[in-house]
């Protein structure tokens, strides 16, 4: 997890260098020759290419050398968006969001998997309908005929895809569209990154 | 400075609202504002509905941080209810509730009443302040050009059944605030004008002079009851209140937390054990269940999860059911039977709905305390206006009707016509800023002056027998319905105080006796028609006389402009023209 945001930052080329070169063992010796050959003659007359591969060895470096227990330190940079944190910190809240997706249902009754999606399905229902106001695309019934007079980026089209509008075919999906959301604000110390803070009770 | 808004608050037992209308130009319209607060650790939301619940931080938590100030260690609101369940030493609830019982000192820090050792408790006083602080910073919040409350008319609501010790109380945690261009207004009232407000002037069509409102206002923790006759006065339409029933301790949190129980009784006979944590959260889950099986007629049960605590969700988490039945037997049967119209509350303690303190009501059954209150009246009512987040269930509603509706018909009475009401959370907020307009001319004004009327205790003279107290009678100070700015005529007793030491007397209050005029004395009363309330205390200064000195006077009672009662006693031989001293109301505990 580390590794693949601390990659992000870099350039797909690099990326992919990056990548093979984290799963060293799946790169063949043939393949690593053929790898050093290109890079060293990139390193020498690619400047910004040189300039990366320095940035991404530097890194590798200070990852090395930091210690187990604070990855966010690293993660933080590169951190998504807040919105986002905080919308899984309320389907957490709310919903027990993270919970749920986290444990491993296999070895469960669908019982007890119903039982916790209740929990799940009222609880992120309710922060979803309190922060954001979401509305079907298309207000026919799903299995209508519908006729499409122009393309349009929130009707994707499927099945025998060819010709040009008008587009006949039978509604799949009402598909969603989110028209309204608002997040609630964040004021003073905070870290965005903890969506469930853990408990100790006294 | 003059003030350009009316400002409507409902300092509710658990939730509080904003509402403000123009006093500047034609615009009467008015509307809620929204209240920020903190939602959870570190977010701010904001809502139109304040939970009424203080939380304070504790070391570990960083600051809880508003806009407005970075170094808070208190919250109030969503959040402050959100840790009550988790921290609950360190929660302040039901504020209003302790502000109006009278067996407590309210100006003496006692809250939160098992309040952890780093906390230093506050006065039911300084908690209502602390909210009423909030609501103005949330104001300036959203009316940043407005600038404070303080700078507002604000209109403040209580319930009718609250004392006037306790409307003194929080008259007191106002001026606290700041708010000095105060007034109090019932909360039945205020209803009744947000319906007015509401329906425009079409509010005439739906009342004809000879209707009885009543009006059935039942929150979170308190169940009020008001009548409002509209009348014929010179040729136009006004309207009265004519009574109010006594304070009850009984709201929506007992219905919740009486489901929560038979659900959590279902799961203990299945060997589950549940820990406080987990009655709280059933009793929010048996919240939202009860709605949907009050909404839908068709759903037979409602699944009742409790979720584990730890993060293993799913085979941890506790699956009860709560069924259609067990909602009409405990809320329908439990809350609002079928009762005769002769039915009066149990007195019998239950232990089941008490908590450690405050006097909830012994009686679950809202339809007794309803029958009980309109028993008192001649005249039924003709209309019914419901409020309250309780009433929002049809069915809570409808149960309502029909047993009210078989009273009147037993009495060859018609049935009451249904007054819509909107939004039930926030009609007394916005009926209060309306009401705030009312007192500029701007619209009709509903009559009733205050609603109980006072009695002071005087002993018998009688000779000392061992083991048997010395009867007491009742002297009528303040009559029922006294307008703001009138005065009672002075009663012919004389009382006698020694100068330079405290007197305590006997003070009493009734929602019941509406004839008795000032001076009347009672002998004997029925039981339960007059409430006896915290002593009331009178230190005669010695500026003048002798310490020890014996001064005889009279009690005078007159209603401020702000809507509470004065009481002052007269000198019967005055030293200096208009000799008089103030009598303070609820001084403590009894």
């Amino acid at each position: 997890m580390r590794r693949a945001l601390a990659a992000c930052g870099l350039s797909s080329g690099v990326a992919i260098v990056e990548s093979e070169a984290m799963s060293g063992s799946s790169v063949s010796f043939v393949g690593r020759v053929w790898l050093a050959w290109v890079c060293s003659f990139r390193v020498l007359f690619d400047a910004r290419f040189a300039a990366r591969v320095a940035e991404l060895k530097r890194s590798e470096a200070e990852r090395a050398s930091l210690p187990p227990a604070a990855p966010m330190a690293v993660a933080r940079t590169v951190l998504p968006e807040e919105g986002a944190l905080q919308l899984l910190a309320l389907l957490q809240r709310e919903g027990r969001f993270v919970d749920f997706v986290e444990q491993e249902v296999a070895s469960f009754s669908d019982a007890d998997i119903g039982a916790a999606a209740r929990v799940v399905h009222e609880g992120c229902r309710k922060a979803l309908h309190a922060h954001a106001r979401v509305v079907s695309i298309r207000s026919e019934a799903e299995g209508a005929r519908v006729t499409l007079d122009n393309a349009s980026a929130d009707v994707k089209l499927i099945g025998n895809v060819a010709g040009s509008a008008p587009f006949r075919g039978v509604l799949r999906h009402r598909g969603w569209r989110v028209e309204e959301l608002s997040l609630p604000k964040r004021v003073g110390v905070y870290d965005a990154t903890v969506v469930a803070a853990a408990e100790l009770e006294l | 400075m003059t003030a350009k808004l009316v400002v409507g608050i409902d300092l509710g037992t658990t939730h509080s609202a904003l509402a403000v209308a123009q006093l500047e130009g034609t615009d009467e319209r008015v509307s809620a504002l929204p209240i920020m607060q903190l939602v959870s650790a570190g977010a701010l939301g904001e809502s139109p509905l304040l939970p009424s619940f203080l939380y304070f931080g504790h070391e570990s938590e960083p600051a809880l941080a508003l806009p407005w100030d970075a170094e808070r260690r208190f919250a109030v609101g969503e959040y402050a209810r959100s840790r009550g369940a988790e921290a609950p030493e360190r929660v302040i609830s039901s504020a209003k509730s302790w502000l109006s019982y009278g067996g407590v000192d309210r100006r003496a820090g006692m809250l939160p009443l098992n309040a952890a050792q780093d906390i230093e408790k506050i006065s039911p006083v300084e908690a209502s302040f602390r909210l009423l602080d909030h609501l103005n910073e949330a104001f300036r919040a959203a009316r940043p050009e407005a600038g404070d409350l303080a700078e507002q008319e604000v209109v403040l609501t209580v319930p009718a059944s609250f004392d006037a010790g306790a409307r003194d109380l929080t008259v007191e945690a106002a001026l606290a605030a700041g708010f000095d261009q105060v007034a109090l207004l019932e909360e039945p009232q205020a209803a009744l004008y947000a319906w007015i407000e509401q329906n425009g002037d079409g509010w005439r069509n739906h009342l004809r002079a000879g209707d009885r409102v009543l009006v059935v206002d039942i929150g979170g923790g308190t169940t009020d009851f008001s009548l409002i006759d509209a009348v014929e006065l010179d040729g136009s339409l006004a309207l009265q209140r004519v009574a109010v029933g006594d304070h009850i301790l009984l709201g929506g949190d007992n219905m919740d937390l009486a489901l929560a129980h038979v659900v959590s009784q279902e799961l203990e006979a299945q060997g589950k054990e549940l820990d406080r944590f987990q009655i709280g959260a059933l009793s929010h889950a048996c919240r939202s269940a009860k709605e949907k099986l009050l909404a839908d007629a068709e759903l037979e049960s409602v699944a009742v999860v409790l979720p584990s605590r730890g993060s293993q969700l799913i085979g941890g988490s506790m699956r009860g059911e709560l069924r259609r039945e067990q909602v009409e037997q405990y809320l329908l049967e439990g809350f609002f039977p079928r009762v005769a119209a002769t039915e009066v509350p149990k007195v019998r303690p239950r232990a089941g709905l008490k908590q450690v303190g405050l006097p909830y009501a012994s009686d679950p059954a809202v339809t007794k305390h309803l029958a009980a209150f309109l028993a008192q009246e001649v005249t039924p009512p003709s209309a019914i206006l419901f409020n309250g987040g309780v009433l929002k269930s049809p069915k809570l509603r409808a149960r309502l009707l029909d047993t009210l509706n078989g009273w009147l018909a037993e009495r060859g009475a018609p049935a009451v016509r249904v007054l819509p009401g909107e939004d039930l959370d926030l009609a007394v907020a916005r009926g209060a800023a309306y009401y705030g307009l009312v007192r500029h001319g701007r619209g009709l004004r509903i009559r009733g002056g205050t609603a109980h009327a006072y009695y002071v205790g005087i002993e018998s003279p009688m000779p000392a027998l061992p083991g048997l107290e010395p009867p007491v009678f009742a002297l009528c100070v303040a009559p029922f319905g006294m307008e703001e700015g009138s005065h009672a005529a002075l009663p012919p007793q004389e009382l006698y105080v020694v100068v330079g030491e405290p007197v305590t007397f006997r003070f009493f209050g009734s929602t019941a006796r509406r004839t008795d005029a000032a001076g009347t004395v009672l002998e004997r009363w029925r039981a339960g028609e007059l409430a006896e309330l915290p002593p009331i205390e009178l230190t005669l200064p010695p500026s003048g006389r002798a310490v020890g000195e014996v001064v005889a006077v009279q009690l005078q009672a007159s209603v401020t402009a702000i809507g509470t009662l004065k009481l002052e006693a007269i000198a019967q031989t005055p030293l200096t023209p208009d000799e008089r001293w103030q009598i303070e109301l609820s001084v403590r505990g009894a």
